[in-house]
């Protein structure tokens, strides 16, 4: 949605004048969104940066959160936001990628105008709404299944962050499915190819660039994710080892800033160290959208370079 | 038909009846989520619930100042984002020539997309409440989630006014038409219809959200309506994560009542959305 690329298009060079108040106005407002980038960044900074004066790096990179007493160790919370969103990807993305080749390539088009709006909705629904949900019902009923001693775990917040990511993934990697040109395909099934190893051996290869896009910015979504991964998973700063973890409560950074900075003094070292964790989710985010679109504007070329 | 043609018939009716299921059961389990809560909370919503605010600790009584707070922040963040991402729109689809500037802002307007909802709580806590010294205020929770809505409105509007065709601008233009006046009359009226579904589904995600506001604008409990934009407000994403995680002994009818009453504020902007779209859709002559 947000990175559908613009068509190219021959703009009207004819306009003699322009307006002295509104083409000034007009222009400040495209550039507003590089400014609130900066001054995101900055803001994070100026209140996050004092902390590695503060805390030692050893402090920082141990195993230990336990704020209180003074320990910042930022591992198990990193460790906590990597297995959710491990655990996520696990089946969000061959649910969302199938998803979309079936929305794409094998539905009938009253089924297509069906399954878009209902996942829209899907991609709407409050993280806290779900977050709800799985306090209710998909914790007692993992507790269950799985005979542990609390359903409030990594898994049950990977399951939540899979659906909240899911129609991220479905809509980007449709969008891309769609571009592949139409002659592709003929050309595929005029050889004797089924339409199944149409799909396989010339559509999906010929979108992966935009699948993986999809991918990319699925699991930038669920690392994101707040309220769901905070009342679902647990909430305790463990590192997770191995993939057994993924039964045991777990933290984190979303849930760590979002648990405890309401009650942290302004200015103290703590305050300092919940911005740093904010300053690391900034970064992540702008490495995955940033590749993300560099990717999608590269493809671009390539395919006006294919098709003219 | 030869023997191998067969069988790869056989695998293709295997393999889209395997991703007819898949998408059946996506489709499934949100209709689950919607009927589920709207079974559950069903009971809970009468006038009584709507219209009084919380007592005994939340425990009993309604929710009525967390509707007042939700709608109030969904205007106040509308009042910011809906001029300054409509504006950019027109920029990157009017004025605007597409150049290193232009990719520069697409993917600064993505990473804005992209940034966690916590993350931007810490920038409207950092610029908007204590920098600016708006306070835990409608106003500064209104200005956060309208910085995060802007993508949402920035690209769906974008694509609306790039949908109308050329041809219209040529006219407006050969007619004696300035830029701006043909984007005011012509351009933009066409394209109202897309624009709108924009919007709506950028203000969609700014009434869910709930971490943006958590130490912005939200209060665990007021008695009393908010009666300026400086004052903190309740909300109802932000109730429901309080009276489901903080208050011990909550009645769950509650807790779905409220649940059901953030849906179908969602929800029902989603399809007015929807809506909207597919009207136009099927009115268009170009």
């Amino acid at each position: 949605m947000d990175t559908t690329a613009p068509r190219p298009r021959k703009r009207l060079a004819i306009f003699r004048t322009a307006d002295p108040v509104l083409t000034p106005l007009i222009k400040a407002c495209g550039y507003s969104a590089i400014l609130f980038v900066i001054m995101i960044f900055v803001f994070l900074w100026s209140e996050g940066f004092a902390a590695l004066g503060e805390v030692s790096l050893k402090n920082l990179f141990s195993a230990r959160w336990y704020p209180i007493e003074e320990y910042f160790g930022l591992l198990p919370l990193i460790g906590g936001s990597l297995l959710v969103t491990l655990g996520a990807a696990l089946f969000a993305v061959p649910i969302g990628v199938l998803t979309a080749v079936y929305i794409s390539e094998v539905a009938p088009r009253w089924m297509r105008e069906v399954l878009k709006p209902v996942i829209e909705i899907l991609g709407g629904l409050p993280s806290v709404v779900l977050g709800f949900l799985g306090i209710l019902v998909l914790a007692p009923f993992l507790r269950k299944l799985l005979d542990l001693p609390t359903g409030l775990t990594a898994l049950a917040g990977s399951i939540l962050l899979g659906a909240i990511s899911i129609p991220t993934i479905v809509s980007i990697a449709e969008d891309a499915l769609d571009a592949v040109p139409r002659s592709y395909r003929d050309a595929s099934l005029a050889i004797g190819a089924t339409r199944w190893q149409t799909i396989w051996r010339v559509t999906l290869p010929a979108a992966r660039s935009g699948v993986f896009t999809a991918i990319m910015l699925g699991i930038g979504r669920a690392i994101g994710e707040t309220m769901t991964v905070m009342m679902v998973s647990g909430n305790a700063a463990v590192l997770p080892s191995g993939l057994r973890a993924l039964f045991e409560p777990v933290r984190t950074m979303t849930a760590t800033i979002a648990a405890e900075m309401g009650e942290v003094a302004t200015g103290s070292v703590h305050y300092h160290v919940l911005f740093l964790i904010g300053i690391i989710l900034f970064l992540i985010s702008l490495v995955v959208n940033v590749s993300a679109s560099l990717l999608i504007q590269r493809k671009q070329k390539r395919s006006e370079r294919v098709l003219s | 038909m030869t023997s191998s043609t067969a069988k790869r018939q056989r695998q293709q009716a295997a393999g889209f009846t395997l991703l007819t299921v898949i998408a059946a059961l996506t489709i499934f389990v949100i209709v689950a989520i919607l009927a589920y809560i709207l079974i559950r909370g069903v009971g809970a919503v009468s006038p009584g619930f709507l219209f009084t605010p919380p007592s005994n600790g939340m425990k009993a009584g309604g929710i009525w100042p967390a509707i007042v707070g939700t709608f109030y922040l969904t205007l106040g963040t509308a009042l910011f984002a809906v001029p300054l991402g409509i504006g950019a729109a027109i920029y990157l689809a009017e004025y605007a020539r597409e150049s290193t500037l232009t990719r520069v802002i697409r993917i600064a307007i993505t990473n804005l997309a992209g940034i966690p909802s916590v993350v931007y709580g810490l920038f409207g806590l950092g610029l908007f409440v204590l920098f600016l010294k708006f306070g835990t205020s409608i106003l500064a929770g209104s200005m956060t989630l309208a910085i995060m809505t802007l993508p949402v409105i920035i690209s769906t509007t974008e694509e609306a006014l790039r949908s109308v065709p050329q041809s219209f601008r040529v006219v407006s233009v050969s007619l004696g038409g300035t830029r701006w006046q043909t984007v005011r009359k012509v351009v933009l009226p066409e394209a109202l219809p897309g624009i709108l579904t924009g919007v709506i589904l950028g203000l969609e995600r700014a009434a869910g959200e709930t971490a943006p506001i958590m130490f912005t604008a939200a209060a665990f409990f007021l008695p009393r309506m908010p009666s300026s934009p400086l004052d903190p407000t309740m909300a109802l994403p932000y109730h429901l994560f309080v009276i489901s995680t903080q208050v011990p002994g909550m009645p769950v009818q509650i807790q779905f009542g409220t649940a059901l009453v953030l849906l179908v504020f969602v929800v029902g902007m989603n399809l007015v959305a929807t809506l909207i779209r597919s009207r136009a859709r099927a009115r268009r002559q170009w």
